[in-house]
């Protein structure tokens, strides 16, 4: 029975091989495909990730953060929404939870994100 | 209607064309075998009857194996007339005949779903018929939050009538959803995605029909 819900999913699944691996606290840009009358055209969206929810399921979804203009913005985008051109992996985070939630009271100093350097390997 | 036996498989999501997320229900439909032809001339009505789901053998009594054997086919779990449609009727109606889920369906189709909905056993009248309780949890409500309220009247009747909704069993009876809409028909997995959900459990059996 599982297989067959399986095949269902299997549609998507080269969809989401494509998508770079990013988690809580990266920054990430989205390339959000954005119609205006017949006309089609390509925003980024670049900020933090706040979460990522419902894992490994057709209905996964994942939220970015970005401050605009002193305004905090947010966009929830399904993983494998059509609508997503492409994602770009900008930087990684270093934090110690899951769900950045803390983040969105805070603005300046409070809400930076130390940057997790690539642990270089001792040739 | 035509229609087909199916079992439930689970729910799941997929995008629309315009990129909108649809909340699915994936159902293994069919393949069915059609075990009797009923005719106008000897039944009075017009009917196939369609059968679905293996049974073994020696869980089946001589008679319906005899039914079966009739159609040239293995026993069957579920057997279910459908009637009363005309159009579709001679392209279906022939004993033994295998029936897949795209001879009836088309993507784009609005269908019904009937199924046995889950139990919930005893509940409430809030729970089971919607009653919306007391309304605070101030003002003196001790404890009678989702009570049912007044039985009726006081010296006229002088007795509760008859169908007053009550507290009792509630959920394991057979629910039929109007109106759904097919997303998608994969012919060879024998599955149909149906937008929205439907009624039963996972593995339940399911009646779908135009």
């Amino acid at each position: 029975m599982a297989d067959l819900m399986k095949i269902v999913e299997q549609e998507l699944a080269s969809k989401r091989a494509g998508i770079p691996s990013f988690k809580s606290g990266d920054t990430i840009s989205v390339h959000v495909k954005i119609s205006e009358g017949n006309k089609e055209r390509i925003q980024q969206f670049q900020g933090v990730v706040l979460y990522r929810r419902g894992t490994s399921t057709n209905g996964e979804s994942f939220s970015v953060r970005k401050v605009s203009n002193g305004v905090g913005v947010e966009r929830v985008f399904p993983l494998l929404s059509p609508s997503i051109e492409k994602i770009e992996f900008v930087k990684a985070g270093k934090v110690r939870r899951a769900k950045l939630f803390y983040l969105k009271g805070r603005q300046g100093k409070s809400a930076r994100i130390k940057e997790k350097l690539a642990a270089v390997k001792a040739a | 209607m035509p229609g087909i036996l199916g079992r439930k498989v689970g729910m799941t999501s997929v995008f629309g064309a315009d990129g909108t997320s649809i909340s699915v229900t994936v159902i293994e439909a069919g393949p069915c075998v059609v075990t009797q032809v009923r005719s106008q001339e000897v039944d009075g009505y017009k009917a196939v009857q369609l059968a679905f789901g293996e049974k073994k053998e020696k869980n089946t009594s001589m008679a319906m194996q005899g039914h079966f054997k009739k159609a040239n086919t293995t026993p069957k779990k579920n057997l279910v007339e459908f009637r009363d449609f005309t159009a579709e009727f001679d392209a279906i109606a022939e004993l033994g005949k295998e029936i897949k889920v795209g001879d009836i369906f088309a993507e784009g189709d609005f269908i019904d779903a009937v199924g046995t909905s889950k139990g919930k056993g005893f509940q409430g009248v809030v729970k089971r018929y919607g009653f919306a309780g007391v309304g605070g949890q101030t003002h003196g409500q001790h404890n009678r939050l989702r009570a049912p309220g007044s039985m009726g009247n006081a010296s006229f009747a002088a007795r509760v009538i008859k169908g007053k909704r009550l507290p009792g069993r509630m959920g394991g009876e057979r629910v039929k959803t109007m109106n759904l809409k097919v997303v998608k028909i994969m012919p060879e997995q024998n599955l149909i995605l149906i937008s929205g959900s439907v009624p039963g459990a996972k593995n339940s059996t399911i009646i779908l029909q135009k």
